[in-house]
């Protein structure tokens, strides 16, 4: 081939390679790359795609479990649900695009995370978003939530997958770089998973899908970078989704994938066809050819460079048994889409590229990946925040419950997730607003349990206890509805992993995350890191948002937070010793943002839960909350909003009251249990070293708490329902408290 | 009774209703897919919730010009009894075989709640099976779910009993005109509503009040 040496200093800079790396590529070609090779080399190298940061350290994670089919290194994870079944997930953050247009970036970003799931032979069942914006009276944050909100549904809804929950944080850590985080389940036969290793040379590769464009281009690389103040520049980078093309897509690659033509397939998310040609060739150990002069095309005149590199939505390559291109372009058809044969796979380990009849690149496969860099980057121990923070002993604890519920990260999501489809698939048992959403296995009495769990707040404070935390609380929020835990994908947002600190962050957390895994038998099976979440040198809170699944053997055996009876005795299982620090009552209510995270006893956490697990799957529990966000008194609110229902309660003897109604304890839970079975429970709980407290009794309209004062559910449903939609309508912002 | 379902490009409730038509009826309906040119021989169509081509140009209106519309439409002058639901519904005026429009939400929003609606008018094969003034609750997901007509047809709907189902009780989750949900045409053998029966007819998912509708039609059609 003719190498026309184009690529002086700053064009390798630009395309965010070190001196180094250059070096490296050069070394690995044996040659200098030409500007498409080095377009290749930049977005396989990006730390979007090759992890280079933190894949040391994600070793670290437990990937293993008899059930866990799939772990990480595929499209998405999967895990054996009985029956033959299979529960695909993963989640995937659209965090810069989200910010620079936020309509587009989060509605891509959950059809790339469909994508990943359909790729594994799965229908999506169901989505879930973590969203963090800036604070709320930061200028753009009303815009950013109308947008990415309306994206998700726009992209969400017309594919027909119900969007079941989620969860949503306002910090001003987020006020450049907010988080789109958006996690998809899919459900497949055990013995019918597709994956994406091209075995065999000789083998058709096919294009499907949408036509390519010059939109996306170096979305990669962006997501590898801080951003800076003209951030609002790259919206040209930002891809553009069609959900009725990915319907169509969806519902033609089912049908293809219940033939036996596919050998393997990839869809093509981050550096479109760049990445996933290289990745299938990689993954079954061969070459692989293309001719760009095949591949379907919506622009005129478009180069290699831009072939390779577009980030057009709606895109698939998949390998295909020989002389069965035929029958696939058949159903392709039928289904309106593009359907090409744009090359082959060789026995050569190389992807060579052909435009115009000319070799534009020719690259070994192994250089892309296998050699794609790996840093063990220095890194600096964040300092540990400790200690007690002082409070005001003399608020009265009902007004401060009416703040809580009322305030921007505890208040109702309704506005939210009325926009989004739930219901569609006539499946969904659980929807928003409960601990976890439950989605049935269609035609079947089991059902998935989903949620999405981490608080930054605790990971800023104290990234290992905060990683462990975040799947504790994942475990825990699974174990609430009656499921058991199977299994997690992680979503790792952090800052610039350049900086000792960051790194820091990152690792403790990854050791946090791996720690609680372990003890509760519930490992990772895929992920997705998102790191340079930066601007102008502010990092994020540290976040690395857990996706978790379970199961529920009968979906009659599972518990709500809604109070249903009166006079049901309530009961908290754990143990509450009172702790303040990181709390959202000392951020809301005393405005402080400090003291050390709330620890998670691992072994208190995994016999607390179990016992809980016990009782709903027995029948004898159906009432369940945990305790989390803004503690004890919130969780009681929560459940009696949702079962417009009151309760009374009295505070135990030597208990502060502040402290016990809204200390952040781990590992809790609230009961609302049948009078007569109240002692008994307490008494097995207690015989088997668990702490069990009756409470009090659920009736009436208020929440009573004895001695000190009384709130009517009428007056917390308005605080709690109100801030939402008052904040996104109103022209001046409502007050916080 | 025997029964179809239509599949345009981007429906998406075509399973929903399919399983709510197998529990009531306990028969499988017919998928029928949009570029078909010949309905089979039955004696219900449904014209499910969904996208039908991206909601592109305007919700149902390259679906009401496809080849399966031109055959249903024919037949239900036929007498075919004919059921659009959502999107199913925005076919249905986009073809002429209901009068007046589906426009965006008053909001502007998408919106996916439990909403209380009163059954109007009890005389028609969709709702002989409820009480006249009944209060039930079906789910709507929609973003166009706005009906509008002029004075005149509203008039002529309300004054022939054929507006079957409106939202009550100061709950409008579209801003309708009149508080429409659902009308039939002058037949009275084709119904048009955003509500979604389909995903209320299992205890499981919030409520069963939809499966009257279909026991309703299993009785006339039988």
């Amino acid at each position: 081939m003719t190498v026309q040496n184009d690529v002086s200093p700053e064009i390798v800079r630009e395309h965010g390679l070190s001196v180094q790396e250059y070096a490296r590529i050069v070394e690995l070609l044996a040659r200098r790359p030409n500007l498409v090779e080095l377009g290749v080399f930049s977005v396989m190298w990006s730390e979007h795609c090759s992890y280079k940061s933190t894949r040391a350290h994600l070793r670290r994670l437990p990937t293993k479990a008899p059930w866990v089919l799939q772990g990480p290194g595929e499209n998405a994870g999967v895990i054996d649900i009985g029956d033959g079944d299979a529960a695909v997930f993963k989640m995937e953050s659209h965090n810069h695009p989200s910010f620079i247009e936020p309509y587009q970036g989060a509605a891509t970003g959950v059809g790339g995370i469909m994508r990943d799931v359909f790729t594994m032979g799965a229908r999506p069942i169901a989505m879930m978003n973590a969203l963090r914006f800036g604070a709320p009276d930061h200028e753009k944050t009303r815009h950013l939530v109308a947008g990415v909100v309306a994206g998700i549904g726009g992209y969400g809804n017309c594919m027909g997958v119900p969007t079941v929950g989620g969860e949503v944080n306002f910090h001003a850590s987020y006020n450049g770089n907010i988080l789109v985080n958006a996690m998809c389940v899919g459900l497949a036969r055990a013995d019918r998973i597709f994956r994406s290793a091209a075995k065999g040379a000789g083998n058709p590769v096919v294009y499907i899908g949408s036509k390519t464009g010059r939109d996306g281009i170096h979305g990669a690389t962006m997501a590898s970078a801080e951003f800076s103040e003209d951030s609002q520049e790259k919206r040209p980078t930002v891809q553009v989704g069609d959900p009725f093309t990915e319907k169509l897509l969806l519902e033609a690659c089912l049908e293809l994938m219940e033939t036996d033509a596919i050998i393997a397939i990839q869809d093509m998310g981050a550096a479109g066809l760049t990445s996933s040609s290289a990745e299938m060739a990689s993954k079954g150990g061969s070459g692989i050819e293309l001719d760009l002069d095949r591949v379907p095309q919506r622009e005129m005149e478009m180069t290699a460079y831009e072939m390779l590199l577009s980030e057009s939505q709606e895109r698939m390559l998949a390998v295909l048994k020989p002389g069965r291109e035929a029958e696939a372009e058949r159903i392709f058809r039928k289904w309106e889409l593009d359907f090409a044969v744009i090359g082959r796979t060789t026995d050569t380990g190389r992807m060579v590229v052909r435009h115009h009849g000319r070799v534009v690149a020719d690259i070994p496969v192994h250089a892309l990946s296998e050699e794609a860099p790996v840093y063990q980057r220095p890194l600096a121990r964040p300092a540990r925040q400790s200690g007690k923070p002082a409070y005001d002993r003399t608020k009265p604890i009902a007004e401060s419950l009416l703040k809580l519920v009322g305030s921007p990260d505890l208040c109702s999501r309704r506005w939210i997730w009325q926009q989004y489809d739930w219901s569609v698939m006539a499946d969904t048992v659980q929807w928003p607003g409960g601990d976890a959403a439950v989605v049935r296995v269609h035609g079947s009495n089991k059902a998935l349990a989903i949620t999405t769990d981490v608080t930054p707040r605790y990971c800023r404070a104290d990234p290992f206890e905060g990683g462990k935390q975040a799947v504790a609380e994942a475990w825990r929020n699974l174990t609430a509805v009656g499921a058991k835990p199977l299994a997690i994908t992680d979503n790792l947002n952090f800052g610039n992993p350049e900086k000792p600190e960051i790194m820091g962050e990152i690792s403790m957390s990854i050791d946090g995350i791996a720690d609680a895994c372990r003890a509760l038998d519930f490992p990772v099976i895929s992920g997705n890191c998102s790191l340079y979440n930066e601007t102008n040198g502010e990092a994020i809170l540290p976040t690395p948002a857990i996706g978790g699944v379970g199961l529920l053997k009968d979906v009659h055996r599972m518990a709500r937070i809604a109070f249903r009876r009166e006079g049901d005795a309530i009961l908290v299982i754990g143990e509450t010793k009172g702790h303040l620090g990181q709390s959202l009552y000392l951020r809301e209510i005393e405005g402080l943002e400090s003291g050390a995270a709330p620890p998670v006893d691992l072994a208190a956490e995994k016999r607390n839960g179990d016992f809980v697990r016990e009782l709903i799957e027995s029948g004898t529990v159906d009432t369940v909350h945990d305790i989390s966000d803004g503690g004890l008194l919130v969780a009681l609110a929560e459940m009696a909003l949702a079962g417009d229902m009151g309760a009374l309660v009295s505070l135990p003897a030597d208990c502060d009251p502040i402290p016990f109604f809204y200390g952040e304890d781990q590992g809790r839970y609230v009961l609302g249990v049948a009078p007569e079975d109240a002692k008994t429970i307490a008494a097995q709980a207690n015989a088997t070293g668990l702490t069990a407290t009756l409470l009090g009794r659920t009736g009436g309209d208020k929440i009573a708490v004895d001695g000190a004062g009384a709130l009517p559910i009428g007056a917390l449903r308005r605080a709690h329902e109100g801030w939402f939609p008052a904040y996104m309508g109103a022209d001046e912002l409502p007050p916080t408290n | 009774m025997k029964s179809a379902v239509v599949i345009f490009p981007a429906s998406n409730c075509d399973r929903d209703a399919a399983v709510a038509l197998e529990q009531v009826t306990g028969e499988k309906p017919a998928m029928v897919w949009h570029a078909d040119t010949d309905l089979p021989d039955v004696d219900l169509v449904v014209l499910p919730g969904g996208f039908a081509h991206g909601d592109y140009l305007r919700c149902g209106a390259m679906a009401a010009l496809s080849n399966i519309v031109r055959d249903i439409k024919a037949k239900a002058e036929k007498g075919l009894t004919v059921l659009g639901i959502c999107n199913g519904f925005q076919v249905l005026t986009e073809a002429g075989m209901l009068p007046g429009a589906l426009m965006r939400n008053a909001e502007l929003k998408f919106v996916c709640k439990p909403v209380g609606i009163e059954v109007a008018e009890s005389q028609s094969v969709f709702t002989r099976r409820y009480e006249n003034g009944q209060h039930i609750v079906f789910p709507v997901a929609n973003g166009v779910g706005n009906y509008v007509a002029d004075e005149e047809t509203l008039d002529r709907l309300e004054g022939e009993g054929r507006v079957l189902f409106r939202y009550a009780g100061g709950d409008n989750p579209n801003g309708s005109a009149r508080n429409i949900a659902g009308i039939v045409n002058e037949k009275r053998n084709v119904l048009g509503l955003m509500p979604h029966p389909e995903r209320v007819c299992d205890p499981l998912l919030g409520g069963t009040d939809g499966r009257a509708l279909f026991e309703g039609l299993l009785e006339s059609l039988s």
